[in-house]
C-alpha cells in the first residue's frame, strides 16, 4: 500500500512538473504551520473533511519564506488548480497582486482585507465579534471571582476585535465585572509561544482571573494548559479544543474556517467571487463549542441565556460593536 | 610549505562537503519513505531547469551575495558580523522610507537613493557594535547578536505604529509608489515571443550585488585601505606597529559591513515585495556567514556559495510545493548542507590534508 502510494505520488509529482493540468483545489497555509491546534488546521480539517466526503485530493503548501507567497499562488495556477485558499491576513496582499494574471483562476482568502476586490477573489471574513460575545457571556456567568481574562496572540486589530466582543459580553451579564486583557507580543511570532502564553495566564491568575479566554492561535494551548494545571478555566478559540483538557475547557469560541474552506472546495470551479462573505452567528460561521468535554460546566441556566442572546443577535436586536467599527472598543481600552 | 595545493582548498573540499551532506540528506528523505533521487530531481528541474526557477534561484541568492560579503568584509579584518540580520532589517527601513516619502521621477533615482539609504542604516546599525570593540573592548560577536534583537524590535515598533497603513491587520508598510518598481528580469530578458522569468522575484538588483562583488574584490585586494584591514585580521600587533589605528579599521571595516548587509533589502523589500514586510530579511543575514565561510571570505567564493544556497532554498521550496516531504525535514536538509561547509570544514580538512603528504612523500621517496 505504501508503495504504491509513494508511487501515486511520484507520478502525481512528475505529471504536475509536466505542467498537466488538473481541477483541484489547492490549500496554503501561512507561516505559521498547519498543525497549530486553532486556526490553520482548522482549515486543514476542513480541507481533509472535503476529500473525504468526496473521494478527491488538494495539493498543500507551509510556507517557508515570504517571497514563497506568490510563488506558490502562481505556481498552483499554473497547474491548474482551482480554487486556491489561502489562510490568514497576510496573503491579502499577494493574492490582490497575482489575480488578475490568472483570470480563469479562483482565489479565496481568510481573514484578509482589499480596499477592491478583484473579480476572481473570494474573501471570508468572520464576525468574531459576535462569537466571542457568547463566549464572553459564558465567561462572566462561570466566573466566581468577578475577574475575567483575555490573552491574544499578535497585537493586531482583529485580535482587539476578539477581545471588544468578550469584553462587551462579559459586561453584559456583569456591568462590574473586571476583565485583564494582555497580548502575547506584536510580530507573528506570537502567533505560536505557548510559553509566554502560560506566563500570562499565571500573572492573570495572579490578577484574580478564573476564567480566560486565549485567541491567539498555537500560544493559546500553553494558556489552556496552564489553565487547567492551575485550577481555573479556560476558554479555546477557532477550533474546537474543549477535549484537549476535558471538564476545565468552559468552551471554545469556534470560527468556522473549516466550513468556510469545506464550501470553498465544494464548490470549485462554481464559487462565487468577486466580493467579501462575511459569516457570522446566522451563518454558523461563529458559535460556541458545547460537547460532552464541557457540559458538566455549562448549566441549564447559562445555556439558556446565551441563546437567547444568539437569537437576539441574529434577529438584530443585539447589536454588537465591531472594534474596527472606530477603532475602538467601547467598554475596554486595549 | 603548503600542506595541500590550492586547488584542493577551494574546490575539494567543498565539493567533498556537499557530496557528504548530500548522503546524509538523501538517508534523511530515505527514512520518511521518500525517493532521494525524485527529491534531487525536482529540486533541479524546479530551481535551474526553467527560466522562473533561475528567477528565484537568483533572488535568494542576491540576498545571499549581499550578506556573504558583510560577513566576509568583517572576516578579513577579523571580527565575526553575526549582526547581518539586524543590519539588513534596519536597512529595510532606510529602504522603506527612501520609496515612501521622497517622490522619485524615475526607478533608476530611486534605486540609487534607495540603495543610499539601506547602505547608511545598516552602516548605522553596525557603528554602534563596533565603538564598543574598538573603544570599550566589548566583543563584537556578542554585541551584534543582541542588535539583532534590538533591530527586531525597533523595526516592528516602526512597522506596527508608524508605518503600517490604517484598516490593515498586517504589521507591514503600504505598497511603495509605482515609480519605484524596480525592472525584475521578466521586464528586462522577456521578447515579444517569449517570456521569461514569469513571475519570478529576481530584479535589477543582482546586479548591483555582482557589482558589490568586484568592488569588494577590489577595496580588500587592490587598495591601501583593504591591505590594512588584512593586516590588522592577521596580527593586531603587528599591524599597529606599522601606524594601522586599530580603532580606524574596526570601525571602517564594521562600518562597511554593515552596508553590504542593509543592501540586501533593495532587493527584497524594493525589488521583491515593494513594501516592507515584517520579516523580510528571513535569516539571510545567517545565511551570510554559511555563505562567507564556504567562500573562504573571497568574493568570488562567496558568488558561488551565495548561487548555491539560491538553488538550495529554490528547490526546497518545490519540494514543499510538490512533496509530502514536511518542511522542517527540507529545513534539515538545509541545516546539513550549512554544518558540512560551514562548520565541518575541519572534518574533510584533516584527512585530506593527511593525503596529500602522504602522497607527496610517496612522491619523493
Amino acid at each position: 500500500m505504501t508503495l504504491m502510494k509513494k508511487l501515486l505520488g511520484a507520478a502525481a509529482a512528475v505529471a504536475v512538473t509536466a505542467g498537466t493540468a488538473f481541477a483541484e483545489p489547492a490549500l496554503i497555509f501561512d507561516l505559521g504551520g498547519k498543525f497549530d491546534k486553532s486556526f490553520n488546521e482548522a482549515a486543514f480539517n476542513g480541507a481533509t473533511r472535503w476529500a473525504g466526503e468526496f473521494g478527491k485530493s488538494f495539493l498543500e503548501i507551509e510556507l517557508q519564506s515570504e517571497a514563497q507567497r506568490e510563488q506558490a499562488l502562481r505556481r498552483f495556477a499554473e497547474a491548474g488548480a482551482n480554487p486556491v485558499i489561502t489562510t490568514g491576513f497576510a496573503f491579502a496582499t499577494p493574492v490582490e497582486a497575482v489575480a488578475p494574471d490568472y483570470p480563469d483562476t479562483k482565489f479565496v482568502n481568510i481573514d484578509g482585507w482589499m480596499p477592491e476586490v478583484p473579480p476572481n477573489v473570494q474573501l471570508i471574513n468572520f464576525q468574531e465579534h459576535q462569537g466571542s460575545y457568547l463566549v464572553g457571556m459564558l465567561a462572566a456567568m462561570a466566573s466566581k471571582t468577578g475577574t475575567v481574562g483575555f490573552i491574544g496572540g499578535m497585537d493586531i486589530p482583529l485580535i482587539r476585535h476578539f477581545g471588544c466582543g468578550y469584553a462587551q459580553g462579559a459586561k453584559a451579564v456583569n456591568p462590574d465585572i473586571k476583565i485583564v486583557a494582555n497580548m502575547t507580543g506584536t510580530t507573528p511570532a506570537a502567533w505560536n509561544d505557548p510559553v509566554k502564553g502560560s506566563e500570562l495566564t499565571k500573572a492573570q491568575i495572579a490578577q484574580g482571573a478564573d476564567v480566560v479566554y486565549a485567541a491567539a492561535g498555537g500560544t493559546g494551548v500553553g494558556v489552556l494548559q496552564t489553565a487547567a494545571d492551575e485550577g481555573i478555566l479556560s476558554i479555546g478559540v477557532d477550533s474546537n479544543q474543549n477535549h484537549l483538557h476535558s471538564g476545565k475547557v468552559l468552551t471554545s469560541m469556534l470560527k468556522r474556517v473549516d466550513v468556510a474552506v469545506y464550501n470553498a472546495m465544494k464548490d470549485g470551479e462554481n464559487l462565487d467571487t468577486g466580493g467579501f462573505t462575511t459569516l457570522g452567528l446566522a451563518e454558523d460561521g461563529v458559535g460556541w463549542a458545547l460537547d460532552e468535554h464541557n457540559e458538566s460546566l455549562i448549566s441549564a441556566e447559562m445555556k439558556r441565556d446565551v441563546n437567547k442572546a444568539r437569537d437576539a443577535i441574529i434577529a438584530g436586536d443585539l447589536e454588537v460593536t465591531a472594534y474596527y467599527t472606530n477603532d475602538s472598543c467601547p467598554v475596554h481600552e486595549f | 610549505m603548503e600542506k595541500m595545493p590550492h586547488w584542493a582548498d577551494i574546490v575539494l573540499i567543498p565539493l567533498i562537503s556537499l557530496f557528504l551532506a548530500a548522503i546524509l540528506s538523501a538517508l534523511v528523505i530515505l527514512a520518511i519513505g521518500e525517493n532521494p533521487w525524485a527529491a534531487f530531481k525536482l529540486m533541479v528541474d524546479g530551481a535551474l531547469m526553467r527560466s522562473s526557477g533561475w528567477g528565484y534561484t537568483l533572488y535568494y541568492a542576491t540576498n545571499f551575495m549581499f550578506t556573504g560579503l558583510a560577513v566576509a568584509v568583517a572576516f578579513h579584518a577579523r571580527m565575526f558580523n553575526i549582526g547581518g540580520e539586524g543590519q539588513a532589517m534596519l536597512g529595510g527601513l532606510g529602504v522603506a522610507y527612501v520609496c515612501l516619502f521622497i517622490p522619485w521621477p524615475h526607478w533608476s533615482l530611486a534605486l540609487i537613493g534607495a540603495s543610499l539609504g539601506a547602505a547608511m542604516f545598516g552602516a548605522l546599525w553596525a557603528l554602534i557594535p563596533a565603538y564598543l570593540q574598538a573603544k570599550r573592548g566589548s566583543h563584537i560577536v556578542i554585541t551584534t547578536i543582541m542588535f539583532n534583537f534590538i533591530a527586531a524590535a525597533v523595526l516592528n515598533y516602526f512597522l506596527v505604529n508608524v508605518l503600517r497603513p490604517p484598516r490593515s491587520m498586517d504589521p507591514a508598510t503600504k505598497t511603495f509608489p509605482d515609480a519605484t518598481h524596480l525592472p525584475s528580469f521578466r521586464d528586462m530578458f522577456s521578447t515579444a515571443e517569449t517570456i521569461m522569468f514569469r513571475g519570478a522575484p529576481a530584479n535589477v538588483t543582482f546586479f548591483i550585488a555582482l557589482a558589490a562583488c568586484v568592488l569588494v574584490w577590489f577595496l580588500i585586494w587592490r587598495t591601501k585601505l583593504g591591505y590594512e584591514i588584512r593586516a590588522f585580521g592577521h596580527s593586531e600587533s603587528g599591524a599597529k606597529y606599522a601606524g594601522i589605528s586599530p580603532v580606524r579599521i574596526t570601525v571602517i571595516s564594521m562600518l562597511i559591513s554593515g552596508a553590504l548587509a542593509g543592501l540586501m533589502s533593495v532587493n527584497t523589500t524594493m525589488g521583491e515585495s515593494e513594501r516592507l514586510v515584517l520579516n523580510s530579511t528571513e535569516g539571510a543575514g545567517f545565511i551570510g556567514i554559511a555563505v562567507a565561510l564556504m567562500g573562504r571570505s573571497h568574493p568570488f567564493g562567496v558568488f558561488l556559495a551565495a548561487i548555491l544556497f539560491g538553488f538550495l532554498y529554490q528547490g526546497g521550496a518545490e519540494l514543499a510545493l510538490w512533496t509530502n516531504i514536511p518542511r522542517e525535514l527540507i529545513v534539515v536538509i538545509q541545516a546539513l548542507v550549512i554544518l558540512f561547509t560551514g562548520a565541518l570544514d575541519n572534518m574533510v580538512r584533516m584527512p585530506l590534508e593527511k593525503l596529500f603528504l602522504a602522497l607527496r612523500k610517496k612522491g619523493d621517496a
